[in-house]
């Protein structure tokens, strides 16, 4: 397998053309977005709730490859969970599910759209949010 | 935010074209011999390091200097009386000298140490701003300012209470210098800062123009020369700015080592930055006074042999020739321009490469530059990807990132070959 094959999986490449769940829900119960300050990635999840249960989820957003196909494989793994699981929910989980071979880097790209997820959540609900997810959810300072 | 993709490169004539005087030249393939890095072959071939804009390869010759430095002559400056201590001071003094010939400043005195550029350009901000600006006050950058000459601006200019305003940049990228008159209608304008060179694009700004109209305004004109100083000759006093900062690093120096270049009767006036040692004349319980230009502004133990590493890059640019550095740029620009003009999937930003220094910008249709930059890496070309800290920039561009390739004096022709046949696969993987 190449180099290109090992990283943009067709799996990948496939979500990145044509991103599941893609649009922001109208009204909606949870919203966040965030940015990697480092490549320009910028993810926005909205999602609607029922009780504690994730009813649906629209993201929309602009960025690399792996950005925006993680994003939209994580849309696919959220719908019914329950929000507390989903606060909690490891890395590793959606790492899994990308299944490609990451750099520190583009670590940070795929991870972007969780890190918003998970913001969302804490904004809406409370839900505990982790120090390492804590930078995308602080407001700009100045400008 | 508006998206509006029109800033393309415009083409211009080639290098060479109707010209009859010799200009002078530089030997890129003897020069590579220089640099360690490029022994290294990856499928038989030379990295093609196309990211000099950010940092450029070190040659041998600063590395060795530094190692000298460090085994023979390493001391802390300024304060020993013992001969070791007395090399040191030579040495990171010596630097300062060569840094002052560089930029055909006047005087030592006016050659401050810094960690960087950013560092520089801060000190003006905050020592310079601090005291200087309040309430209808003005404070004037460019469109394509890089964060080091954007931010801290803006940060004191709001910290203050004073204005601030940019000059827009026009569908080639470079200034709209008709926005001066409305700029100087809102506010008393007092200070002017501007990159000569624009690290996203390129684009060579008419700093001699700003810093009459600065001057006029009775505003002080600040000069980042990061990507300026490493490929053009520099003069300050041609230039007739007050503060001009460049980098170490981004000329074949260490990194941790830049200057600042001010007038002598600004940085006279000036309040500290930094406070502590060094940059004291006496300190009692209830009163210090400060150090004489330009060690009032070097508190702390400064980056020593960094420096002396700046002086012998200094050395070694000067030697190959800083017009002979900007002529072979400026013909890697006009190649790389041609050969992208032939790629329809592919958009340039910025000026006619006349215009323009060894960075050429751009985007391929419908591919992020992270994937851009990440495919043309494993056919061994390492390009940038990403804003490029030019945020207010690719909100102009209405994009999000471009992809850049940037020059220097050890790039050759194959790299830019090397570039648009990596382009081309990109095109091919993602469409």
């Amino acid at each position: 397998m190449s180099e290109f094959e090992q990283l943009y999986r067709e799996v990948i490449l496939d979500h990145y053309k044509s991103p599941r769940s893609h649009g922001l829900l109208e009204p909606c119960d949870a919203f966040a977005e965030g940015q990697n300050p480092l490549c320009g990635d910028e993810i926005a999840i909205s999602l609607a709730l029922d009780g504690d249960t994730v009813a649906d989820v629209g993201f929309e957003g602009r960025g690399c490859a792996i950005s925006q196909a993680a994003t939209s494989m994580l849309t696919e793994m959220i719908r019914g969970r329950d929000v507390h699981g989903l606060a909690a929910m490891p890395k590793e989980e959606l790492l899994e599910e990308v299944g490609i071979p990451l750099t520190p880097v583009r670590l940070k790209c795929a991870l972007l759209g969780l890190g918003v997820l998970k913001v969302a959540l804490h904004r809406a609900v409370g839900t505990p949010l982790p120090e390492e997810w804590a930078g995308l959810a602080q407001e700009p300072e100045i400008g | 935010m508006a998206a509006s993709r029109v800033i393309r490169a415009t083409r211009g004539p080639l290098a060479g074209e109707g010209v009859v005087a010799a200009r002078p030249t530089l030997d890129a393939h003897r020069l590579r011999a220089d640099f360690a890095v490029f022994d290294e072959l990856r499928n038989g071939k030379s990295l093609a390091y196309l990211d000099s804009a950010s940092s450029t390869q070190k040659p041998g010759r600063v590395l060795d200097a530094m190692r000298a430095f460090y085994e023979h002559s390493y001391a802390n400056v300024h304060r020993g009386v013992y001969q070791l201590a007395e090399r040191a001071t030579e040495g990171y003094e010596g630097a300062r000298e060569k840094v002052r010939a560089f930029v055909n400043a006047s005087s030592t005195r006016e050659i401050v140490f810094t960690r960087s550029t950013t560092e520089a350009l801060n000190l003006v901000a905050y020592a310079w701003g601090l005291d200087n600006l309040g309430p209808g006050d003005l404070v004037v950058v460019t469109e394509l300012e890089h964060h080091s000459n954007f931010v801290p601006w803006q940060y004191i200019a709001q910290r203050q209470g004073a204005g601030f305003r940019h000059i827009p940049i026009d569908d080639h990228g470079e200034l709209q210098l008709d926005a001066l008159e409305r700029i100087a209608s809102e506010g008393r304008v007092k200070v002017v800062a501007n990159n000569l060179v624009s690290n996203s694009l390129g684009t060579i700004n008419p700093v001699e123009t700003l810093a009459a109209w600065a001057h006029e305004q009775g505003a002080i004109m600040v000069v980042d020369a990061a990507q300026a100083a490493p490929h053009r000759p520099l003069d300050v006093q041609a230039l007739g700015c007050d503060f001009l900062a460049f980098s170490s690093h981004k000329l074949c120096g260490p990194s941790g080592s830049g200057a600042l270049w001010g007038r002598r009767e600004l940085l006279e006036a000036m309040s500290p930055f930094n406070l502590g040692g060094e940059m004291i004349r006496s300190v009692a319980l209830d009163r210090t006074s400060w150090n004489e230009l330009p060690y009032k502004f070097e508190a702390g133990t400064p980056a020593i042999a960094e420096a002396v590493g700046f002086g012998v890059a200094i050395d070694y640019v000067s030697e190959v020739g800083l017009e002979a550095i900007a002529q072979h740029e400026h013909e890697l620009t006009a190649y790389a321009l041609g050969l992208l003009a032939e790629l329809p999937w592919v958009e340039t930003y910025g000026p006619p490469p006349e215009r323009r220094a060894g960075i050429v910008s751009f985007n391929v249709e419908g591919v992020h530059p992270h994937d851009v930059a990440q495919v043309l890496d494993w056919e061994g070309v390492a390009v940038r990807a990403g804003h490029h800290c030019t945020q207010p920039l690719m909100t102009r561009l209405g994009v999000a990132a471009t992809t850049r390739a940037s020059f220097y004096l050890y790039s050759i022709p194959d790299d830019v070959d090397r570039l648009v046949d990596g382009l081309r696969k990109v095109r091919k993987s993602f469409s």
